[in-house]
């Protein structure tokens, strides 16, 4: 009996090692986020807290103390919505429109830039940190959440070009054919057609986008003014600001509320996710 | 309303420099109103870009498009008052069925009564109305191709296109649309030109067939003329299934009274001018006998299949299929002589391979 089960046995053991040694780490946040000052000093990194405290979620969120700026985490919290929003929507909504024209409007050369394009999917950001800051000077968008919403909206244009260009090459170009003779032009047939079918690609899009940004740190710290930093940026910072006593609750309390927004992302559109590489199924 | 179609001169040439390709070669057809046009041809011959050129969805490089006595050429699809029927039907599978019926009407601003009025009628005519509201995922291959057909209908074009449009069905389902999409055209009247590379679906369906090869028209005719007068080796031996024997000798008499020789049968026939030649007989156009034959040769296989048997003979010009009736006695082996009915002959110049009249 023993025997038949063995390797079954041995799968899940692997399993459940794999799954304590990821977990392990949210596990100390959360466990260290409601334990009092006291309890830390204590020393164990793993025992459960003693009392269930909010107070250093509290204090993270509205009146921790950045420098001499004592309102929490809020502002950047603001700030990322801000910019994550629209440069999420603008991106995902351009490269689709990309996408669309690289695969069904081919174009003498399309081949060529669609190649170019790839590039910036692989291209360093540092890389265009200077010139960048340089255009944002120009256009008069320096140190605002304006000109960081332009950044990610570029910087990941060739991403999610890139992600709507390959699922929409899978679309039979008799599809288009068909619409073109029943008389749709160029946007009907987007917007009827194309759109209502990238369900699929529109998520794992809108998932990556989000998650790129809101965790953006390095544009964030460079093109950021004193009230447009990105959450990324605040939480640095206020994890750096020096006291008498570290605050590990209240540290681990703002880290996890910085990270919560792309987790629920994930765990409210992720289900379209798997849905949609299994569906998708144009022809029968 | 049935519309004349002219396709004049029609040349289209991909690429450029040394790497052009030409695949349609000057192609000139004229189709009356209210005729169902084949076009057939193997893979590669050129037949659907011809269509698609009709469509408008590609330019010709030359030559032009006439639909009912106007030019096309640069016409955008929309504005050629076509429909057209895609080998995978090219349903909107974001759209119920009903829709998929409609959207070309709503992109011409029907309005919605006469809309609903309209893909009511198209649905009780192809009987689909029990799916008007599902998904084309949601349906068979059959019920696609239903939905597909009622699209082109919906419009009432003036030009019906179809791009094989049976060729992912099942065998049964299959001759089931074939006779569907004929009744149709006989309902409708509409002007027709069909894309197959299916000979049976050529010769059911269409007024008139055009063979083409490496774009080039080998043929336009009637379904009768292509099979029984074929106008090269090409067309003679693509349509008609066994395909046409051609059997390669020299004529040494001519006329009415003329001899026909060849690995040493001589059949007395009537020929085409003396000189090499090549006869052509269909399968059914030779007979098998026991006794004195001029042509004779040996069973080498027996093949029925259930209405008539073919017999293939090895004789002296090579392996000749004849059609026989399936109770007839042949056996592997056997010593048989052929008679070849001589009005059903077909003749072509063996070095040119095309038809010779006699």
């Amino acid at each position: 009996m023993l025997s038949k089960n063995l390797p079954r046995i041995l799968i899940y053991a692997t399993l459940l090692l794999a799954a304590f040694f990821f977990l392990a780490p949210l596990y100390v946040m959360l466990a260290t986020s409601f334990k009092d000052a006291e309890q830390i000093r204590s020393g164990n990194l793993l025992s459960l807290p003693n009392s269930l405290s909010f107070e250093s979620w509290k204090l993270a969120w509205s009146s921790a103390c950045t420098g001499v700026d004592c309102r929490g985490l809020q502002p950047y919290f603001m700030n990322s919505i801000i910019m994550a929003v629209p440069a999420v929507l603008i991106s995902t909504a351009w490269g689709a429109i990309n996408g669309y024209v690289l695969s069904m409007w081919k174009f003498k050369g399309s081949e060529v830039l669609f190649g170019f394009m790839l590039f910036g999917v692989f291209m360093p950001f540092q890389v265009v940190l200077l010139p960048m800051s340089q255009v944002l000077g120009y256009l008069g968008l320096s140190s605002s959440l304006g000109g960081l919403v332009l950044v990610h909206c570029i910087a990941g244009l060739a991403g999610t070009t890139l992600f709507f260009r390959n699922y929409y090459t899978a679309i039979p170009k008799e599809l288009v054919n068909a619409a073109r003779i029943d008389g749709a032009g160029f946007w009907r047939i987007f917007f009827r057609i194309v759109v209502p079918m990238s369900t699929p690609i529109l998520m794992v899009t809108l998932i990556w986008q989000f998650t790129n940004i809101w965790n953006d740190f390095l544009f964030g710290v460079a093109f950021s003014g004193a009230d447009s930093k990105p959450i990324t940026v605040g939480l640095n910072n206020m994890a750096n600001t020096s006291s008498s006593v570290k605050s590990y609750n209240v540290d681990m309390a703002a880290a996890v509320i910085a990270g919560l927004p792309t987790m629920l992302v994930y765990v409210l559109a992720g289900q379209y996710f798997v849905k949609g590489l299994t569906a998708g199924a144009v022809k029968g | 309303m049935a519309a004349s179609l002219q396709i004049a001169g029609i040349r289209k040439v991909f690429g450029k420099g040394d790497k052009a390709v030409e695949v349609l070669k000057k192609i000139e057809i004229d189709v009356a109103p209210g005729e169902f046009l084949i076009l057939v041809g193997p893979s590669g011959c050129g037949k659907s870009t011809l269509l698609n050129i009709i469509a408008g969805l590609e330019e010709p490089s030359e030559g032009e498009l006439r639909i009912a006595g106007k030019n096309v050429v640069g016409v955008a699809p929309a504005q050629r008052d076509i429909a057209m029927v895609f080998q995978s039907y090219a349903l909107y599978p974001t759209m119920s069925v009903a829709d998929n019926i409609g959207f070309a009407l709503e992109m011409r601003k029907v309005p919605v009564e006469e809309r609903k009025k309209r893909i009511a009628e198209v649905a009780a005519m192809l009987q689909i109305e029990h799916l008007l509201d599902r998904r084309p995922a949601q349906l068979s291959g059959g019920q696609r191709q239903r939905v597909a057909m009622g699209r082109a209908l919906a419009r009432d074009p003036q030009l019906f296109l179809f791009d094989e449009p049976l060729s992912n069905l099942d065998a049964k389902l299959r001759v089931e649309m074939r006779a569907e999409i004929k009744r149709l055209h006989q309902v409708s009247g509409i002007t027709s030109v069909y894309v197959t590379h299916d000979q049976i679906e050529a010769m059911t369906l269409g007024s008139r067939i055009a063979v083409m090869k490496d774009g080039i028209l080998q043929q336009i005719g009637t379904p009768d003329d292509i099979y029984n007068r074929p106008a090269n080796t090409y067309v003679a031996t693509f349509i008609g299934s066994p395909t046409m024997n051609l059997i390669k000798g020299h004529v040494e008499a001519s006329g009415a009274q003329g001899r026909f020789s060849f690995n040493g049968s001589t059949l007395e026939l009537a020929t085409p001018a003396q000189g090499d030649a090549t006869m052509g007989v269909r399968p059914e156009h030779i007979e098998l006998v026991t006794g004195d034959a001029a042509w004779r040769g040996e069973v080498a296989v027996v093949e029925p299949t259930g209405a008539d048997t073919y017999v293939v003979v090895n004789t002296s010009a090579g392996e000749v299929t004849v059609r026989t009736a399936p109770s007839a006695p042949w056996k592997a082996g056997d010593q048989v002589g052929l008679r070849v009915n001589p009005a059903n002959v077909s003749w072509f110049n063996t070095a040119t391979g095309v038809r010779l009249d006699v």
